[in-house]
């Protein structure tokens, strides 16, 4: 059995038991990126021989005691918005092609501190914008089961990197779907923590009250593993949520018996593809006959996600991204004249054709005169999304959906039209909205042979739920 | 005939407040050091940092809220104010705008003429301060430092209720003395640690309406703060004179040329696209809490005048000036503690102190000398170990360098002269030196004994006891 | 219902968010724009009356620090980055005319 077979769980405890090494697994992730890489391009940055030290590094603190924890050794792909201490961190935007962090972030110090080695750093929708990697300024990233397809985004190079063994495990983040969304394209498993779980310091901010950092992975135990480490209070972060229940790999139970799922009829409705809404509700058979109780409801307002998060994160990101300005760091354009030419130049030139169109909207959105129209209405559109999830949450444990409405759409077809390409969100949005933890795991294939990914969402800092249910489902998949 | 107009004046004060780090990152606010050495990611705005408050500074801008009659908005939060400059690193300042943390307040102001106003507070608002910048002398650059961005900040917006000049300055001292004494700030205007921005309009006088008001910055002094309201009324009053329109504008005094100009661009569109910042959580001010802040708050003037004049039976116009200060208040009673002497404590305080601090062009507030070296001092004079000009000299050296009087006598050998003696032994030979003078005074000349008395003092290097000199002088004659 | 965004308004917007639009540019975001509005006023068909904006999903409230020092000279780092610098500053098109 070739290592890469291993989950990143099981590749820590072969080194722990001595029969392979950090450095013996770090060898064969990047052979495994020699040979393919050049076809899906995960990455945008990858240091072979930093990651070959960093390997050796961990090996000797393994053998001598010093790193216990579940995930030491084991190789890690970092999504290109996370800074790293001394690796460039572009966010697959040109306006940051040379910005070298001075800090890392605090998820990577976790991933650190449990002895996770990082490969490189992952390619994604520029800023994180989009839903196919496509935008990214370094070249787009293919999809591992068929890289005529997109591997979805934002963070496309993580999951990618995962379904093409050129990592164990990767950390991306997730504003609207980002996590779950690629991992139903590729067939991994993603978790979106609740909001406040993981601390932001360190992850370029895109919709700050919307983004969290969160794991894509080869199964739920590693999920849960990953989780455990990466979850943390953070003073540097004011959004940290101080929890007391983030034993996660305590839920790696398999039982659902009495779990209660809803099943949002809005969820199955037009512009769902056949095959994904078949292989969600087969799937969803099978947790019932281990004994979940399931029921189809109302959730409501569905439709009205999109456009109070497209408000929402565009206005938060117009402000984010002022600060890409040719000042301090990044770009900075060649010619200009004056101050306010050059600011105009600079990120004229610095960003692509997405982050510009986000940016217009949310300047707009917040102009005077627009704010109470738009940007506040879609607040108060946002409490009443949560409040629909709060009534869904005192029937249900679970609500069970797709994480998308299609399987992996074709490279280049969906850039044209943003409003098509904002619809392919529909279904993990409103989970960013009203903070809650959101959990792609495989479910099947289509037609065609493209992975189907179920959507698990529960209510706030009920991740053990998700985490639980998802174990069910994946041990029973694995017995048949 | 010439119209009557009333000039109608509000005022934007920031006040950077006396905390030992900044607003959102532990980045020290202490002044000097090498550019951008106090910065850190929160204050650079560098990418994936996260700002978080500094628990100081609302207690500071809720001491102030209180102190100025305001209303504490017990659930505030902040919001971000996006505009592009260099000087503010993440291109957005975080500010107050939709539930600043006080409102609705009031001080007054005591006149000339002997009248006290009122003049509202709208709000107070906590921000953060910008970088400063450098302009190259010959290339067309700017340079950027980040050490002050990220200061607590203050901003107090009065209602447009100040008529003059001499209105502005009094409402401006009286938040002065205010924030000096709750040790939120030092308030010096020179230095920048207060600054106020006056938003003027002029109106006919009698009519009910505002006229289109400007907002003058850049007032560095007192002096420019009402040339500039001159100036500016003027400047109104002429363009309405000639049937042209004010525009609503920032402008910028330039107290050299002592002329504004306006500080218009194209690409200034003054559209902040406020919004609450979604890295920061609000501000829960509990009864509590509000509590702890008001039980600490300080004496303010009029209670510690009404104490001083029944604790310490001094004269109403050295208590009017030594509580003027917070600084030289504190001193007041600090070396009334040790010494029991509160007169002779204020008369050093109000004589020797302030003409050196006029001379030096220095505020109370810049005093650094230890109230244990001024009771030492008093109680060297009072002994008789020094006399009263001896005294004011070594006074200087503690002004300057807070020198231990004690030790400066011995080691310099000052002590007074009180040996009849040798007194007695130098003015004869002084008697023998100066036969006109003795001759004047005999005369009836009397105040020919003070150059005597001079001639004596200086042949005892100014140690003699000036009584005793006097009185044995007048002996011999 | 549809939206029409007029040329000034692009341009106030660019003006805004510091961006220089080619006109070919301009002419697809005035497109991008009023079709997204068009998709955003759907949720005037929501009755929102009464409903507070809702910021923050928990309700977390006073995160604050210490007033304490912790970071010392952070001037390299702070700079290590500088498009360009001139010894411990930042370098910028003059700030004044």
């Amino acid at each position: 059995m070739s290592l890469l077979e291993l989950t990143a769980v099981e590749l820590a405890k072969e080194i722990k038991a001595g029969k392979t090494t950090a450095v013996e697994a770090m060898k064969a992730v990047l052979e495994q990126i020699e040979k393919t890489e050049e076809t899906y391009h995960c990455y945008i940055t990858i240091d072979k021989e930093k990651a070959m030290q960093a390997a050796k590094e961990a090996q000797e603190k393994i053998e001598a005691g010093t790193l216990t924890g579940p995930l030491a050794g084991v190789p890690v792909a970092i999504k290109d918005n996370l800074c790293t201490k001394g690796v460039v961190t572009t966010c697959a935007s040109k306006i940051l092609e040379n910005f070298v962090p001075q800090y890392d972030a605090e998820a990577v110090v976790k991933l650190q501190e449990a002895g996770a080695v990082m490969i490189g750093k992952t390619n994604m929708d520029e800023f994180a914008m989009g839903s196919t990697t496509e935008t990214s300024a370094y070249g787009v990233t293919k999809n591992p089961r068929n890289p005529e397809h997109v591997p979805g985004g934002s963070s496309g190079g993580s999951a990618a990197a995962v379904a093409a063994d050129e990592c164990f495990f990767a950390l991306g983040s997730d504003t609207g779907g980002s996590i779950r969304q690629p991992a139903s394209y590729c067939g991994v498993v993603g978790m979106k923590p609740t909001y406040g779980t993981v601390s932001r310091y360190g992850l370029v901010a895109y919709g700050s009250s919307l983004d969290q950092i969160g794991p894509l992975c080869k199964d739920v135990t590693d999920c849960a593993t990953i989780m455990e480490v990466i979850a943390s209070h953070d003073l540097k972060d004011s959004t940290s949520v101080e929890r007391k229940d983030t034993d996660f790999t305590s839920a790696l139970v398999d039982d659902v018996k009495g779990m209660r799922i809803g099943i949002p009829k809005d969820y199955f409705g037009e512009g769902l593809d056949p095959d994904v809404k078949a292989s969600v509700l087969n799937a969803v058979e099978v947790l019932k006959a281990k004994g979940a109780i399931v029921e189809e409801f109302d959730l409501s307002l569905v439709e009205y996600a999109i456009p109070t998060y497209y408000t929402i994160a565009a206005a938060e990101a117009s402000s984010n991204l002022e600060r890409f300005d040719g000042v301090k760091y990044g770009y900075r354009a060649k010619d200009y004249e004056g101050l306010h030419n050059m600011y105009k130049k600079t990120r004229s030139e610095g960003f692509g054709p997405e982050v510009k169109r986000r940016i217009m909207l949310g300047s707009f959105v917040l102009s005077s005169g627009y704010y109470d129209a738009y940007y506040l209405k879609a607040l108060r559109v946002k409490a009443l999304i949560k409040k629909a999830f709060d009534e869904a949450f005192a029937k249900y444990d679970v609500i069970i959906g797709p994480a998308a409405p299609t399987t992996a759409p074709k490279l280049g077809s969906s850039l044209s039209d943003p409003i098509k390409m904002y619809l392919s969100d529909i279904y993990t949005i409103s989970v960013n909205l009203a903070g809650l933890p959101g959990m792609t795991v495989p479910c099947g294939t289509d037609k065609n042979g493209l992975p189907v990914g179920m959507q698990l969402i529960g209510n706030c800092f009920e991740e053990k739920k998700l985490i639980q249910t998802a174990y069910t489902y994946e041990q029973s998949r694995k017995e048949n | 005939m010439a119209k009557e107009y009333e000039t109608v004046i509000g005022l934007e004060v920031h006040v950077e407040l006396a905390t030992k780090t900044k607003i959102f990152c532990g980045c020290s606010t202490a002044f000097g050091g090498s550019p951008n050495s106090h910065t850190c990611p929160v204050c650079t705005g560098m990418p994936g940092s996260l700002p978080v408050l500094n628990k100081q500074v609302v207690e500071y801008a809720a001491a102030v809220g209180l102190a100025t009659n305001c209303t504490i908005t017990q659930n505030c939060k902040f919001d971000r104010k996006n505009y592009f400059y260099p000087d503010n690193p993440q291109n957005y300042q975080i500010s107050q705008l939709y539930l600043p943390i006080c409102r609705n307040g009031h001080v007054d102001i005591e006149l000339e003429d002997g009248t006290t106003k009122q003049i509202r507070i709208h709000e107070i608002h906590m921000e953060e301060d910008a970088g400063k910048l450098v302009h190259d002398e010959w290339d067309d650059v700017s340079y950027v430092d980040y050490n002050r961005s990220g200061v607590p900040l203050i901003e107090i917006v009065s209602e447009p209720d100040m008529r003059s000049a001499e209105e502005v300055i009094a409402y401006l001292d009286k938040l002065r003395l205010i924030i000096q004494y709750l040790g939120a700030s030092d308030c010096k205007l020179q230095e920048g640690s207060m600054r106020a921005d006056v938003n003027l309009s002029v109106r006919e006088a009698g009519s009910e309406a505002f006229g289109t008001r400007t907002e003058t910055k850049n007032l560095n002094s007192f002096s420019a703060i009402a040339r500039a309201i001159e100036a500016e009324k003027n400047r109104q009053i002429d363009l309405i004179e000639s049937g042209e329109a004010v525009v609503q504008e920032t402008r910028r005094w330039d107290d050299n040329k002592e002329y504004s100009y306006a500080m218009r661009s194209k690409e200034d569109a003054q559209d902040y696209r406020y919004f609450p910042d979604p890295d920061l959580v609000p501000v829960h001010i509990s009864d509590a809490w509000l509590e702890e802040i008001r039980s600490r708050q300080p004496e303010f003037k009029t209670e510690k005048m009404a104490r001083y004049k029944e604790e310490f039976g001094i004269p109403d116009y050295d208590i009017g000036i030594l509580t003027d200060s917070k600084k030289l208040a504190d001193l007041f009673e600090a070396t009334t503690a040790i010494c029991s002497q509160p007169k002779k404590v204020s008369n050093w305080l109000m004589g020797e102190t302030m003409r050196i601090l006029k001379e030096k062009e220095m505020e109370p507030e810049d005093i650094t000398f230890s109230p244990e070296n001024l009771a030492k001092l008093i109680g060297l004079v009072e002994a008789g170990t020094i006399n009263g000009s001896v005294a004011k000299e070594i006074f200087e050296k503690i002004f300057d360098e807070d020198i231990n009087p004690e030790q400066y006598v011995e080691e310099h050998g000052l002590k007074q002269v009180n040996d009849e003696g040798a007194l007695r032994a130098t003015i004869e030979e002084v008697i023998a030196a100066n036969p006109q003078s003795v001759e004047d005074y005999r005369n009836g000349k009397e105040k020919a004994i003070g150059f005597l008395v001079g001639q004596t003092m200086k042949a005892m290097k100014g140690k003699a006891n000036p009584g005793m000199v006097n009185q044995i002088l007048k002996e011999l004659l | 219902m549809a939206n029409v965004i007029s040329d000034e308004t692009i341009e106030y917007v660019g003006i805004l968010a510091k961006l220089e639009l080619s006109d070919e540019e301009k002419e697809a975001a005035k497109k991008d724009m009023a079709s997204m509005l068009d998709h955003i006023d759907k949720l005037n068909e929501l009755d929102t009356t009464g409903v507070e904006p809702m910021s923050h999903v928990f309700p977390v409230e006073n995160v604050m620090r210490e007033d304490v020092v912790t970071n010392g000279d952070g001037s390299e780092a702070t700079l290590a980055n500088a498009p360009e610098r001139k010894e411990d500053a930042f370098v910028v098109p003059k700030t004044v005319d």
